[in-house]
C-alpha cells in the first residue's frame, strides 16, 4: 500500500493535484469559516452552480471558460449577499433560484451544443488528478493574495462577521469587507470547480469551519484547524481515491464527513 | 457643555420622514433615555447618532473632539452572535476595529484597553471562556467591554436588557448606573422599559413621530406625555 502511495506522488500529475487542492482546500475553509458564521453556508453550492452554467456557457460560444465564469460569478456573489440583506427575496430563496437557474441553463447549453460529454462531468465533478502547470499556477495565483489579504485584515474580517453594526458605529467599512470575501470567495470557488466539481465545491467551504466548531472555542482557533482540517481531508481524500480507484472529489468529501464525525464526538466528550 | 444638541431634526427614509422636530441635548455626565413604541423612531434616531444616517433636515451637533465613531455602541444581539465561536477577549478587542491602524492589527495600547475595561466590568476571568457558552448577562457585559474600548466618555444602548432573566436585569442596569457615577460615563439608553429608566436616568426624551417630552426624569410623571404614558400602563 506504502509503495502504491510513493509511486504515485512521484507522479508529477499527482504532485500537482496535491499542490493545486491543497492551497485551494485551505483557502475555501478560512473563507468558510466567515461565510458560515454568518449564516451564507448555501452560498458556496449556488455560486458553484453559476459557475458551472458559466463555464459550459463559454464553452458553448467558444469563450475561456474561466474568463468568463469568474466575472460572472463575482456578480452573482454580490447579487446573492445583497439578495440577502433585502426583504423581497429571502437569502435562502434567493440563493436556490439562483443556484438551480444557473444548473438548469448550465446543462440546456451543454445539450444544445455538444451533449453529455466529458467536460459536463469534468465540471460536474472536477479533474483534480488532470490539472496542467498552467492550471497549478493559476491557483497559486489566487491562492496567494486570497491568504495574504485574509492575514492582513483577519481582524477586521472578525469584526465584521461578529457584529456587523457594532463594526460600522465604530466607523469600519463593513460593506468593503463583505465585498472582499464575496470576491474572493467567487474565486476560489470557480477554481475549486475545476478541481472538486460544481457539485462538491461547497463541501470545501463548508465542512471544515463546521468541523473545527465543534472543538475549538476562539475564532483564532477555529480559522487555523479549518485550514489543517481541510488540508488533511483533502490528502487522505485523493490518497483513499488513489488507492481504491475511487472518485476524488467525492472522497475528499466523505474523508471530510469523518472528520466531522469525529470532531463531533470529541467535543461532545469535552463538553459532558 | 452639550456632547450632542440635536436642533429641529428630521429623520426617515425615502423622503418620509418617521421622526420630525427633535430638539435635545446629552450634557457630559447625563444618563438620557429614550423611550417610545416600537416604530416611535428610537432606532433611527440610533442610527443618526452612530453617524450611519443623515438627517433629512436640521442639525445633530456634536461637541468638538467627539467623533461619531468615537461612541461605545452596544447594539441587539443577533441570533448568529449567540453561538458564535470566540473567546471573550477576541470579542472585547473588536471594540477597537475602528482606529485607524496598519491594516487594522491591534497595538499594544489597544489590548491594555482592552483587559482594563475587562476588569471594570468584572470579567477578567472570563477572558478565555467561549462567548457562546456564556449567559445572557454576561454576553452583555462583554459587549459593554467593547463599546467601552471604542469611546472615552459616551456609551449608546440599544435595549440592553432584552431577553434577560430578572436577575441579570437589575444587575445590567446597577452595571450601567456605576458606570454613570463612578466612572463619569454619558450614558444615552434606548429602552422599552420605562420603570427602570424612570428609576435610574436623569433625564428622559420620550418619541412617538415627533418629541412628546424632553427634559429631567423627576418631572416627567407631572408631564402630560408620562401622565399618558403612566395612565395607559396602569390600565394594561
Amino acid at each position: 500500500m506504502l509503495d502504491t502511495l510513493v509511486l504515485m506522488f512521484s507522479q508529477p500529475f499527482m504532485q500537482r493535484a496535491v499542490f493545486g487542492g491543497i492551497v485551494i482546500s485551505v483557502c475555501a475553509a478560512l473563507l468558510g469559516v466567515s461565510l458560515v458564521l454568518k449564516r451564507y453556508s448555501m452560498i458556496g453550492d449556488g455560486l458553484s452552480h453559476v459557475g458551472f452554467g458559466a463555464v459550459v456557457v463559454a464553452s458553448a460560444l467558444n469563450f475561456a471558460p474561466l474568463a468568463v465564469a469568474i466575472p460572472v460569478v463575482v456578480i452573482a456573489a454580490f447579487l446573492l449577499l445583497r439578495l440577502g440583506e433585502s426583504s423581497e427575496i429571502k437569502g435562502d430563496a434567493a440563493v436556490a433560484l439562483v443556484s438551480t437557474g444557473a444548473l438548469a441553463i448550465g446543462v440546456v447549453a451543454s445539450s444544445l451544443t455538444t451533449g453529455m460529454n466529458q467536460d459536463f462531468n469534468s465540471y460536474m465533478f472536477g479533474t483534480i488528478l488532470g490539472l496542467s502547470k498552467s492550471d497549478v499556477i493559476v491557483s497559486l495565483a489566487v491562492s496567494i493574495p486570497v491568504l495574504i489579504l485574509f492575514i492582513l485584515f483577519y481582524n477586521r474580517i472578525f469584526a465584521v462577521t461578529f457584529d456587523e453594526s457594532f463594526a460600522k458605529a465604530v466607523g469600519v467599512k463593513a460593506g468593503v469587507y463583505n465585498a472582499l470575501v464575496a470576491v474572493l470567495t467567487s474565486l476560489v470557488i470557480v477554481l475549486g470547480m475545476r478541481l472538486m466539481g460544481a457539485l462538491l465545491i461547497s463541501s470545501l467551504v463548508i465542512f471544515p469551519s463546521l468541523t473545527s466548531m465543534r472543538v475549538c472555542k476562539t475564532f483564532r482557533s477555529v480559522v487555523i484547524t479549518s485550514g489543517i482540517v481541510s488540508a488533511v481531508c483533502f490528502l487522505f481524500g485523493i490518497c483513499a481515491s488513489v488507492l481504491y480507484d475511487l472518485p476524488t472529489g467525492a472522497s475528499i468529501v466523505i474523508s471530510n464527513i469523518v472528520a466531522f464525525v469525529i470532531f463531533w464526538i470529541v467535543g461532545k466528550i469535552k463538553n459532558s | 457643555m452639550a456632547l450632542i444638541e440635536a436642533k429641529n431634526v428630521c429623520l426617515g427614509y425615502d423622503g418620509h420622514d418617521v421622526v420630525t422636530n427633535l430638539n435635545f441635548h446629552v450634557d457630559r455626565g447625563d444618563y438620557l433615555c429614550v423611550v417610545g413604541e416600537n416604530g416611535s423612531g428610537k432606532s433611527t434616531l440610533i442610527k443618526a447618532l452612530l453617524g450611519l444616517k443623515k438627517c433629512s433636515s436640521g442639525h445633530l451637533h456634536f461637541l468638538e473632539g467627539l467623533k461619531q465613531n468615537q461612541i461605545g455602541y452596544l447594539p441587539q444581539q443577533t441570533a448568529a452572535q449567540k453561538d458564535f465561536p470566540a473567546s471573550v477577549y477576541e470579542v472585547v478587542l473588536t471594540g477597537n476595529a475602528g482606529k485607524k491602524k496598519f491594516f487594522g492589527f491591534y497595538s499594544k495600547n489597544d489590548k491594555r484597553k482592552a483587559l482594563d475595561n475587562m476588569s471594570i466590568l468584572g470579567i477578567s476571568e472570563l477572558k478565555n471562556k467561549c462567548y457562546r457558552n456564556l449567559s445572557g448577562g454576561q454576553q452583555q457585559r462583554v459587549l459593554l467591554a467593547r463599546a467601552l474600548c471604542a469611546t472615552e466618555s459616551l456609551l449608546l444602548l440599544d435595549e440592553p436588557v432584552t431577553g434577560l432573566d430578572p436577575v441579570a436585569t437589575e444587575d445590567m442596569y446597577d452595571l450601567l448606573y456605576h458606570l454613570n457615577r463612578d466612572h463619569g460615563i454619558t450614558i444615552i439608553m434606548v429602552s422599552h422599559d420605562i420603570r427602570a429608566a424612570l428609576r435610574y436616568s436623569t433625564r428622559m426624551l420620550h418619541l412617538r413621530g415627533s418629541q412628546l417630552y424632553f427634559g429631567k426624569t423627576c418631572d416627567y410623571l407631572s408631564s402630560e406625555a408620562g401622565r399618558i404614558f403612566m395612565g395607559g400602563e396602569d390600565n394594561a
